[in-house]
């Protein structure tokens, strides 16, 4: 109990209760996650008892490794190929909205900004029941890939316009006006000035899409189709209570290190990016997809 | 010259995207769950002209939903179950975002990389690693009998509601804790120090300044937490898979994931939104109002 008064005590001394309590947070955060990447090189079918080190379910096995085993595959190359799609028509979409909504001022403005901050706290099952209902009875689109692929822009658009607009205002609009004062026409001044100065964000956009899209599981669940519309995060959902081998764990390994690599990368790309802009947004802050 | 369309016209597809595949959508939910049924296929007819509503369903959802009948429980089931877990991930996330904003110093930019790297882990990665954890050979049973806490393993992930809620707070917490870092980072020190200087004890300060200055971050890392919390039936099919945990999302699952009653389904939808509804318009509210301060301090 004194431990935990004297943290309030002294704000500016060493609270050494507090950081001990922070760290095992962090602890508890990401060590199960390496256990759960340790056992998919465990020598044998459990995902609880370790029974020695191989690598036989990642591509040892001739029928039920990853490398092998289309089901675990096809889950893979179906979460890839949708965040693909995600990103190339979430981003332009999202960055138009950010466009729109900054630099224009009517009377639309206001409901505009209401309908794009929907789909941002509306619960997912929500969201995909209603898209399943529409596509089901009005729209009649198939179930399955291109379903997946609307169902992610739809919630994705939303992030993209938070981040581009939160480096807009940053930037601001004197550049642009310098530009235009110099002869530059609307567009040329969009093209030439307003879009390099914008390319971090959208980079940072396409990332947080990529995040999104691999992540996620309810919209891209209720359109899918079979199992051949499978992704990582359904293939844990249906298998992880049954008899699912160590193979799912490293199935749900390479996602892992997909997204970690992908996101170390692109913040170093985006710090390069961004040395030369006008301050405003953290990298960290903007690669972590928060505002 | 400047022309008046030019600008508009970017945020034109956004706008017939969110139309067509956001508000229609939320619409067709009202015109199934006040439709009908095919006579022949037992299939949903829904009803697109309010006028021609017919509120069946929607009256077999609110007679479920009287004390004591089958909504009613699983609904009081799913209030219970958030709010513990929201105060369970207040209680652990508020110190660790405190911590992290005034005293981690060279140690800060680590933490944060380590706070912000759940954020990049898939959602059911993190519940299939605790699912290794938690079955009745696993870590957690060994430690736990042979430290001689328990001397016969215990079943974790049979319906037990214990388990489903440390999942719950397990899952979102990071959520909550980068947004109150955020806040409590932007508290200015000088206030604090104005706290201590006007003779406050430091733990009238932190009363008296500090919380007070986050209030407004707590209650919307809350609800931004709450939210996905009372739609979420996937921690639960994961971590207990047993109709006696199950939550609202569940039930609302049950209804379209193999049902066959969509129109009990999307009435369930409705009133799980109208209940939200609160919640979602406070969130909006401080989020316009935010994004007007940061408007107006850069103009």
């Amino acid at each position: 109990m004194r431990r935990v008064r004297d943290w309030f005590a002294n704000p500016w001394g060493q609270p050494r209760f507090l950081g001990a309590f922070t760290w095992l947070y962090m602890i508890w955060s990401i060590v199960p996650v390496i256990i759960a990447i340790v056992f998919s090189f465990n020598n044998g079918r459990s995902r609880s008892v370790w029974q020695g080190f191989s690598t036989r379910w990642w591509w040892g096995d001739p029928y039920n490794s990853v490398l092998h085993d289309p089901v675990l595959r096809g889950a893979l190359e179906q979460s890839l190929r949708l965040a693909g799609f995600d990103m190339l028509i979430a981003v332009p979409i999202g960055v138009g909205l950010a466009l729109g909504l900054t630099r224009w001022r009517g009377y639309g403005n206001r409901p505009v900004n209401y309908l794009m901050l929907f789909p941002l706290v509306t619960p997912e099952i929500v969201m995909a029941v209603s898209l399943l209902l529409v596509f089901d009875h009005l729209y009649h689109v198939p179930f399955g890939t291109e379903a997946q692929i609307l169902g992610q822009v739809t919630f994705s658009i939303s992030y993209v316009v938070i981040i581009i607009r939160g480096r807009l205002l940053s930037i601001g609009p004197e550049y642009e006006e310098a530009a235009r004062d110099l002869g530059a026409s609307q567009l040329g001044a969009f093209r030439l000035v307003l879009l390099p100065l914008l390319a971090p964000a959208i980079f940072a956009s396409l990332i947080v899409v990529f995040a999104l899209s691999i992540d996620d599981f309810v919209v891209t669940q209720y359109m899918s189709a079979n199992q051949q519309t499978q992704t990582v995060p359904i293939l844990i959902y249906q298998t992880v209570r049954g008899t699912a081998t160590p193979a799912l764990n490293a199935v749900a390994s390479v996602m892992v290190f997909a997204t970690l690599s992908t996101v170390a990368l692109a913040y170093l790309v985006y710090r390069w990016a961004a040395r030369s802009q006008p301050a405003g947004h953290s990298a960290l802050g903007d690669i972590a997809g928060v505002t | 010259m400047t022309r008046r369309w030019f600008w508009p016209s970017f945020g034109l597809p956004g706008v017939v995207w969110l139309v067509l595949l956001f508000l229609v959508p939320t619409y067709a939910v009202l015109a199934v769950a006040f439709g009908t049924v095919d006579p022949i296929f037992q299939t949903p007819v829904p009803i697109w002209n309010p006028l021609h509503w017919e509120f069946g369903a929607m009256e077999t959802v609110l007679r479920g939903l009287a004390p004591g009948h089958t909504f009613w429980i699983v609904f009081v089931r799913t209030l219970g179950y958030v709010t513990i877990a929201l105060a369970g991930c207040l209680l652990i996330g508020y110190p660790v975002a405190y911590y992290l904003a005034r005293h981690a110093g060279r140690m800060k930019g680590a933490l944060l990389v380590l706070l912000i790297i759940p954020f990049w882990v898939s959602y059911l990665m993190r519940m299939l690693a605790w699912v290794g954890l938690l079955l009745p050979d696993g870590l957690v049973n060994r430690v736990l009998l042979d430290l001689g806490v328990i001397s016969h393993p215990h079943l974790w992930l049979a319906g037990q509601a214990s388990s489903v809620i440390f999942a719950l707070i397990y899952g979102y917490v990071p959520y909550l804790i980068l947004p109150l870092f955020a806040v409590l980072d932007r508290i200015d020190r000088s206030v604090l120090e104005a706290g201590r200087d006007l003779g406050g004890s430091p733990f009238r300060t932190f009363l008296h300044v500090t919380l007070p200055l986050s209030k407004n971050g707590i209650l919307a890392a809350s609800v931004l937490i709450a939210l996905p919390m009372f739609g979420d039936y996937y921690t639960n099919d994961v971590i207990s898979n047993s109709p006696r945990t199950s939550m609202i999302g569940n039930q609302i699952n049950l209804f379209f994931q193999g049902g066959a009653e969509q129109a009990v389904g999307a009435s369930l939808v409705i009133v799980l939104s109208l209940f939200l509804a609160v919640l979602m318009s406070y969130y909006l509210w401080i989020t316009v109002r935010a994004s007007a301060e940061t408007k107006d301090s850069l103009l």
